[in-house]
C-alpha cells in the first residue's frame, strides 16, 4: 500500500444468491482510501453503496477480490479478526440512528468504550469530549425517545467518534433528517474529520451532503462509474 | 461485568413486563424454599420427637417381634441378652415387654397394647418415675389422646385381662397414675405402659422382653444372638416416606409457578430477539462478536432470576423468617396418620436448601434464556442492522 493509503479494493465483486442464479450487487471495484478522506459513495438506490460500506467495515465479505482495511486483509477476515477491527478502529453511524433506546445519552456514547475495556476515568473524559464536539452536553441523561432526530443522529456521531477511530462510515445519515439538521451535522463531522484525521466514507444520493465531500466515487448497477476530486 | 451492566439497564428499561415475571420468580423462590423448609421441619421434628419417645438411637428386636402381626407377640419375648444387660441396667437402654389385652373401664371393653418398660430407664420420654408410686397396686401410664379417646383419667382404676405365658386368661387390677402427652401417636393410641417388673410378672415372663430402645450412650453390639438391630433407617422409613410423597405432592404447586415463570422469560427473549435485531445488528458493528452478543442477551434473560432474587430476599427473609419463629399450626387430625406430628411445625431452612433453590432458579431461567438466544449466532449483520430478518 502507498504510504497513507488505509483502504485498498481490488477487483472486488459482491454477489447474492437469487432464486436459482444469483444477483450481483458490485462487480469490478478497484478503489484506495488515504488517511482523512471524507468521501461519498454515490449513486442512486440499489445501486450497491451499502454493500460497498458494510465490505469496507468488515461486516461483510467479498465474494470475489480483495480487500486491505487498515492493514487486515479479507483473507484474514474471520468474525473475531473482523470484530476487533470493528471494535478499535471504525466507528459507523446509520440512517436511523440505531442508539439503544433505555440508554442515557452518555451511557450510549459510552458503550464503544466499555467494549474496549477502558477505565472509568479515561471513559468519563472522553465521553464527555465526544458529546461535546456533537453539542449535546445539556442532554447527557436524555434517552433517545426524548430526542429529535438531528439530536439522535449526533448523539450517533459522537458514539462513533468516542474512540477515535481510524475510519468512520456513514450509511445515509441525513435520510431521516431536514436540512436545517443535516447540514448541522455534516459540518460537525467536517471539523472532526479535519481536527482529528479521521477518515470519513458517506454513502449517499443527499445533494446536502455531496456539498461536503471532497471526493465522489459515483456508483451506477453496482460499478463505480466515476471518481472524483470534487471542486468547491 | 459489562453484560451484567448492560443486561440491567435493558431490563429495567423493560419496565412492567419484567417486574412482572421477576415478581413471580420471586414467589417460586419463596414457595419453594418455604414448602421444602416446611417438610424439612416437619421431619426434623417428627424425627425429633420419634427419638425422644419411641425409637431412641435404635432398637433390638426379639427376631420374631412384627410390629404389624400382634399375633407374633406371644411368641416375641426372650430373656434379655447379656451383651445388652449392663445398659439396660444402667438405664442407658430401655426393656420394653408387649402383650395385648383387654381393659374394661366402667363396663367398657377396650382393645389395648399392654406395654412393661423398666421404671428405671432414661432413654423415652415416657414418665416412668411415676411407676414408683405405690406398692399395693399396678400405677400405669397413658397419652393424652388415648385419655381423650377412651374417656380416662388420672385416677380411674379398671380391670386388665391377659394371657400369661403359657396361654392362660388372668385378669388385675390398674390404675391410671398419668397422662403424658406427646406428640408420636405410636407410643399413645390404645396402649398402655406399666412398669416391666410388673409385666414380667404378670405373664409369667421374669427378666425377658420384646425390644429394647437404645438411648445415646448406650454400646450397640452389631451382632446379638435372638435379637435384630433396628437403625434409624428402618425405623424412620415410614416417615420419610410419607413426607416424600407429601413433599412431591406439595412441589406440583410451585413447580407450575416457575414453570410459567420461565415460559414468560422465554417469550420475552424470543420477542426481543425479534424486535432488537437493529440493536443486536449495531452491537455487532461496534465490534461485539456474535457469542458475545448470545451472551449479553442470555445475561439478560437470567437477570430476571437474579433480580427476582433480591425481591424475594426483600420480602421472602422476613416472611419466612416469621414463619419459622412462630411456627405453622397443623390442620387437626394430621397425627391421625400415625404419624409424628406436632401442632406447630417449625420450617427448618437449611443452607443447602436456600442455596440449591437459588441455583435451581438461576440455572433454569438461564437454559431457557440461552436457548432463543442461540438464534443470534446464526444472524447476518448486515440484515440485522436493517431490521430485515424474519
Ligand atoms: N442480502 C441481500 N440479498 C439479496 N440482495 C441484496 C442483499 N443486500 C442487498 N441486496 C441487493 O443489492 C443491491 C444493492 O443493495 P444496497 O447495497 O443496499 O444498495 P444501496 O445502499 O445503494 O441502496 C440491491 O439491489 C439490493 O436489493
Ligand atoms: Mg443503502
Amino acid at each position: 500500500m502507498k504510504n497513507g493509503t488505509i483502504i485498498t479494493i481490488e477487483n472486488l465483486a459482491k454477489h447474492y444468491p437469487m432464486g436459482g442464479g444469483k444477483f450481483t450487487a458490485l462487480s469490478d471495484i478497484n478503489l484506495t482510501f488515504s488517511k482523512g478522506e471524507f468521501t461519498g459513495i454515490v449513486g442512486p438506490s440499489g445501486s450497491g453503496k451499502t454493500t460497498m460500506l458494510n465490505i469496507i467495515g468488515s461486516l461483510d465479505t467479498p465474494s470475489e477480490g480483495a480487500t486491505n482495511v487498515l492493514g487486515t486483509t479479507s483473507r484474514e477476515m474471520t468474525p473475531k479478526v473482523a470484530a476487533t477491527l470493528r471494535k478499535k478502529h471504525i466507528g459507523f453511524i446509520f440512517q436511523t440512528y440505531n442508539l439503544m433506546s433505555v440508554y442515557t445519552v452518555y451511557e450510549n456514547v459510552e458503550f464503544p468504550l466499555l467494549l474496549l475495556k477502558k477505565s472509568v476515568s479515561e471513559r468519563k473524559k472522553a465521553v464527555m469530549d465526544a458529546i461535546q464536539w456533537v453539542g449535546l452536553t445539556d442532554k447527557i441523561k436524555s434517552k433517545p425517545p426524548q430526542l429529535s432526530g438531528g439530536e439522535s443522529q449526533r448523539v450517533a456521531i459522537a458514539r462513533a467518534m468516542v474512540k477515535r477511530p481510524e475510519l468512520v462510515l456513514a450509511d445515509e445519515p441525513t435520510a431521516n433528517l431536514d436540512a436545517k439538521n443535516s447540514h448541522h451535522i455534516l459540518r460537525t463531522m467536517e471539523q472532526l474529520n479535519r481536527e482529528l484525521q479521521t477518515t470519513f466514507i458517506f454513502a449517499t444520493h443527499d445533494d446536502k451532503v455531496i456539498q461536503y465531500l471532497r471526493r465522489i466515487i459515483t456508483l451506477e448497477d453496482g460499478t463505480v462509474a466515476s471518481d472524483e476530486i470534487a471542486k468547491q | 461485568m459489562i453484560a451484567f451492566k448492560l443486561a440491567y439497564r435493558n431490563l429495567v428499561g423493560a419496565g412492567l413486563r419484567t417486574f412482572l415475571i421477576v415478581f413471580v420468580l420471586s414467589v417460586a423462590y419463596v414457595l419453594i424454599i418455604f414448602m421444602n423448609g416446611l417438610y424439612q421441619g416437619w421431619e426434623r421434628e417428627g424425627k425429633f420427637e420419634m427419638i425422644r419417645w419411641e425409637v431412641g438411637q435404635g432398637q433390638y428386636w426379639e427376631e420374631d417381634y412384627d410390629p404389624y402381626d400382634p399375633i407374633t407377640l406371644t411368641d416375641a419375648h426372650a430373656p434379655l441378652p447379656v451383651s445388652l444387660a449392663k445398659a439396660t441396667d444402667n438405664g442407658s437402654a430401655a426393656a420394653i415387654l408387649i402383650t395385648q389385652a383387654t381393659v374394661y373401664p366402667e363396663g367398657r371393653m377396650l382393645g389395648i397394647m399392654l406395654k412393661g418398660i423398666s421404671a428405671g430407664q432414661q432413654v423415652l420420654a415416657i414418665p416412668t418415675e411415676q411407676f414408683a408410686s405405690r406398692e399395693d397396686e399396678i400405677p400405669a401410664l397413658i397419652g393424652t389422646r388415648f385419655a381423650q379417646s377412651a374417656n380416662l383419667n388420672v385416677g380411674d382404676r379398671m380391670l386388665v385381662r391377659w394371657r400369661d405365658v403359657n396361654g392362660t386368661f388372668d385378669a388385675t387390677e390398674l390404675t391410671i397414675a398419668g397422662i403424658f402427652n406427646s406428640s408420636v401417636p405410636a407410643v399413645d393410641n390404645g396402649q398402655i405402659w406399666i412398669s416391666l417388673e410388673k409385666l414380667q410378672q404378670m405373664t409369667g415372663m421374669p427378666g425377658e422382653a420384646t425390644l429394647l430402645v437404645m438411648g445415646e450412650h448406650a454400646d450397640m453390639p452389631a451382632e446379638v444372638a435372638g435379637w435384630e438391630f433396628k437403625g434409624h433407617d428402618v425405623l424412620f422409613a415410614e416417615l420419610d416416606q410419607m413426607i416424600k410423597t407429601k413433599s412431591i405432592g406439595g412441589s406440583v404447586f410451585y413447580l407450575i409457578l416457575l414453570a410459567l415463570a420461565l415460559l414468560a422469560v422465554f417469550d420475552t427473549q424470543v420477542l426481543s430477539i425479534f424486535r432488537r435485531q437493529r440493536e443486536i445488528g449495531t452491537y455487532i458493528s461496534m465490534g461485539m462478536t456474535r457469542s458475545q452478543v448470545v451472551g449479553l442477551f442470555t445475561t439478560e434473560g437470567a437477570m430476571h432470576a437474579i433480580l427476582a432474587l433480591l425481591l424475594g430476599a426483600v420480602y421472602g427473609t422476613p416472611l419466612l423468617l416469621y414463619i419459622g419463629s412462630k411456627g405453622l399450626g397443623m390442620p387437626e387430625g394430621t397425627d391421625s396418620f400415625g404419624l409424628a406430628a406436632a401442632q406447630r411445625i417449625m420450617p427448618y431452612y437449611s443452607a443447602a436448601l436456600v442455596i440449591g433453590t437459588i441455583i435451581l432458579v438461576i440455572v433454569a431461567t438461564t437454559i431457557v434464556s440461552y436457548m432463543p438466544s442461540r438464534k443470534i449466532a446464526k444472524m447476518n449483520p448486515t440484515e440485522a442492522i436493517r431490521g430485515r430478518i424474519q
